[in-house]
């Protein structure tokens, strides 16, 4: 097989974990709400209305795509694409699954992957704010000011919150953090520590302030202030229509989809799993058990987002600026410090 | 104790000048159509940053006439109008007017239909509070609570359409008795619901007592003092919110009220949060009233015995036994000249509804149609006092404060 051939099915299985999972997990999220709330939820269009993101992707297309009149007309359709990009970009570096002969399950593998995920995913905020912005509305400009608010104070602590794994597994590259983590039981998971006792505390610690900061990253419930639509009526996205709209709700997802994995891979060890994924066992069949072990811890994840999503209140302004600011950025450094004395200690 | 008046800056963008971009200030449009007024309501608030600088309340938008179509119609059809105001307790309505007409004539409702009328408007108040806590959590992003809130709702809208044959438009009352009598499986219907509606309560009460995101986001936010809420002619549980032991039922009993055993509640606070907690402690309290009431249901005939006055039913129209007698009054009642024509005068009358004093204020001048239909909806005195409590408020807050008001459009505006 040519190089080229490999690369391509890498891309193509590591764009169907997102691009496949992200519109159809909108089914799963109507249904698991309508669960909560006591209600049926669609149920309709196909087989217990499995085919309803197909239906709600043609009434996005169909829709007539509206440019307010006074809008920065490239501006404001640049805005969703530039929201939409970054999560794909950033899950090229996500390990989707064991290697399979001698190739990682990996689009690319950056010996600095845990460094681009970041970087790549800050920039999704300029999509908010020029969407917002270039819509010339001034919920959607509230919106798009909350939006980058918030990125900027919650940003620093995933930051130091995923410094805590790095600092574990001593090392930038996914695919040595998740393979330091796979075949040595659950205590080998950085949230349990990396195979320190020592260190439980700051992995439980770190993984529950990545947690929640993935949470505001992703602009969902309770941080969705950016887009509540109680107050802003939609937010930054208060104008769009059509696809445009569509794009900015399947971005929501695929950065869902992003953050979820970045958590699994640093955190609950990647594609593995004690007793069911063998980290030596480099064959087809493997490689596909522990993708689907990936896959199940991603979507674990995101159900109990939207479970958050539809019991909490969500905050406000200044109330999310104090919780970013006042607890969980000196939570992360003290954490952070706690694991350097740990570490150098040789606990 | 002086007043605090709200201090009304004037609405107009500041000046200028040179190197200031003239930011400072926005002036954001909040409605009348936008999610979260829950109707057509509209304000303009004038921002600096997300704090609530200025205010101002502009009304009228669901504005239907409902005071002036009254006036060209007779008393008992001015009942069709009174609960097309309110679309959160219809039957308060329905019940608060038929006792304003009653109270004109000197009737006095039978011991049946005054039980009934107790039931059912403490009903509608159930009906009101569990969905406006449902909207004030929906309003602060708990949306759940208020899908859970609308399945009890929709139970009490089962019962009204039994008893009424509508769920909304219900137009149950009429001077001196009911439509009709009550179902025969009325009193265990409620029951039922009785049980599941503390059910569903307790639940609410669970997911938000305690929720710290939902605590924080109310106390504290939307203050009024306890003077000023009294000179805004604030009432119902936005003044009991207050601390002031405030009610009608209490103050002024009417519907046998006196002889029921139930808790003015108050809560010291004055901020949203007292009103969520007034609201969830009349939902129980409430139900309590009705379990007494239904204890000791009264027989008897729903309707006062004043043909001149009732409608005769179908079967006393078409019924040998006393059918000439109920068509004349049939006809007498129906024909314009005739019918009922209380002396002239004017009286007025308050009903403790779900959101504070609901007052009909009727002047006759002897014929048979009102000569002025007047309400004194609570909404409008409650709405009145929120640019003062918003000031130097954040916009969710004003969110939060709006719901917490829990304004009926339709009787804001009339």
């Amino acid at each position: 097989m040519t190089p080229w051939l490999i690369f391509g099915a890498k891309a193509v299985g590591g764009l169907a974990c997102q691009m496949g999972v992200g519109p159809a997990f909108t089914i799963v999220e109507r249904r698991v709400a309508a669960w909560i709330q006591g209600r049926v939820g669609p149920n309709r269009v196909g087989p217990l209305g499995l085919f309803q993101p197909l239906a709600d992707l043609v009434k996005f297309i169909s829709k007539e795509q509206i440019v307010p009149a006074d809008a920065d007309r490239v501006l404001f359709l640049l805005g969703p694409l530039l929201v939409f990009a970054p999560p794909i970009f950033g899950f090229c570096v996500i390990p989707y699954g064991n290697m399979i002969g001698d190739e990682h399950l990996q689009i690319a593998n950056l010996p600095i992957g845990v460094l681009f995920v970041m970087s790549v995913i800050s920039t999704g905020v300029y999509g908010m704010m020029l969407g917002g912005w270039a819509s010339n509305n001034k919920y959607a400009l509230l919106g798009s000011l909350r939006a980058s608010a918030q990125i900027i104070s919650y940003e620093l602590s995933l930051g130091l919150a995923i410094l805590i794994a790095v600092m574990m597994s001593s090392s930038l590259d996914l695919n040595v953090i998740v393979e330091q983590q796979a075949g040595k039981g659950f205590g080998a998971w950085n949230v349990f520590g990396g195979g320190h006792l020592s260190q439980l505390p700051s992995g439980l610690l770190g993984f529950g302030l990545m947690f929640i900061c993935a949470l505001a990253e992703n602009n969902r419930l309770p941080f969705d202030l950016s887009e509540c639509e109680a107050e802003l009526v939609g937010g930054y996205h208060t104008e769009y229509s059509s696809m445009s709209l569509g794009v900015f709700m399947l971005s929501e997802y695929l950065s869902m989809i992003l953050m979820c994995g970045l958590m699994t891979s640093i955190y609950l060890g990647g594609w593995s799993f004690p007793g069911i994924t063998d980290p030596s066992d480099h064959s087809i069949l493997a490689g596909l058990i522990s993708w689907a072990v990936f896959m199940t811890k991603i979507l674990s994840m995101m159900f109990v987002y939207v479970w958050i999503r539809w019991t909490l209140p969500r905050f406000k302004y200044n109330q999310l600026m104090d919780l970013g600011w006042k607890a969980f950025l000196p939570a992360s450094l003290v954490n952070i410090a706690l694991l350097a004395v740990i570490g150098v200690m040789g606990v | 104790m002086a007043m605090q008046r709200p201090t009304r800056l004037p609405m107009e963008v500041e000046e200028q000048t040179e190197g200031d971009l003239g930011s400072k200030r926005m002036i954001v449009n909040f409605g009348p159509q936008h999610p979260a007024t829950h109707g057509t309501l509209r304000a303009i608030m004038e921002l600096e940053g997300e704090i609530i600088r200025s205010m101002d309340l502009e009304i009228g938008y669901l504005h239907s006439g409902f005071e002036k179509i009254s006036e060209h119609r007779t008393y008992n059809q001015t009942v069709t109008v009174s609960d097309r105001m309110n679309y959160l307790s219809p039957l308060c309505n329905n019940v608060g007017l038929s006792c304003a007409i009653e109270k004109m004539m000197g009737i006095t409702v039978t011991p049946r239909c005054a039980a009934i009328r107790v039931v059912l408007y403490e009903l509608s108040r159930v009906a009101d509070h569990i969905l406006s806590v449902g909207l004030q959590a929906m309003d602060l992003g708990a949306f759940s609570v208020m899908l859970w809130a609308f399945i009890e709702r929709e139970k009490l809208y089962d019962i009204f359409e039994a008893v009424t044959g509508a769920r909304l438009t219900t137009s149950y009352t009429r001077v001196g008795g009911v439509m009709r009598d009550v179902p025969a499986d009325f009193i265990p219907m409620v029951k039922a619901f009785i049980d599941a509606g503390r059910k569903t309560t307790r639940e609410m009460e669970g997911m938000l007592n305690t929720n710290r995101i939902f605590v924080d986001r109310c106390k504290g936010v939307n203050w009024i003092s306890k003077e000023d809420a009294i000179s805004y002619g604030l009432t119902g549980p936005m003044l009991r919110a207050c601390g002031v032991p405030h009610d009608l039922r209490r103050l002024q009993p009417y519907l046998g009220y006196e002889k029921l055993k139930f808790d003015v509640i108050t809560e010291p606070g004055g901020d949203v949060w007292a009103r969520y907690r007034v609201r969830v402690r009349e939902i129980y309290e409430s139900l309590d009233i009705i379990e007494q009431v239904l204890a000791d249901f009264p027989e008897g005939p729903v309707n006062v015995d004043m043909p001149e006055v009732i409608i005769p039913t179908k079967t006393a129209l078409n019924n040998p036994g006393g059918g000439m007698e109920g068509l004349i009054y049939h006809f007498k009642n129906y024909m314009f000249g005739h019918g009922m024509k209380p002396a002239a005068g004017e009286v007025y009358m308050g009903t403790e509804a779900p959101n504070g004093e609901l007052g009909y204020f009727l002047v006759s001048d002897g014929t048979q149609k009102p000569w002025r239909w007047r309400v004194r909806g609570p909404s409008f005195y409650n709405y009145q006092a929120f640019p003062q409590m918003c000031l130097g408020q954040s916009l969710s807050d004003v969110v939060s404060g709006l719901s917490s008001l829990n304004i009926i459009a339709g009787e804001l505006d009339r």
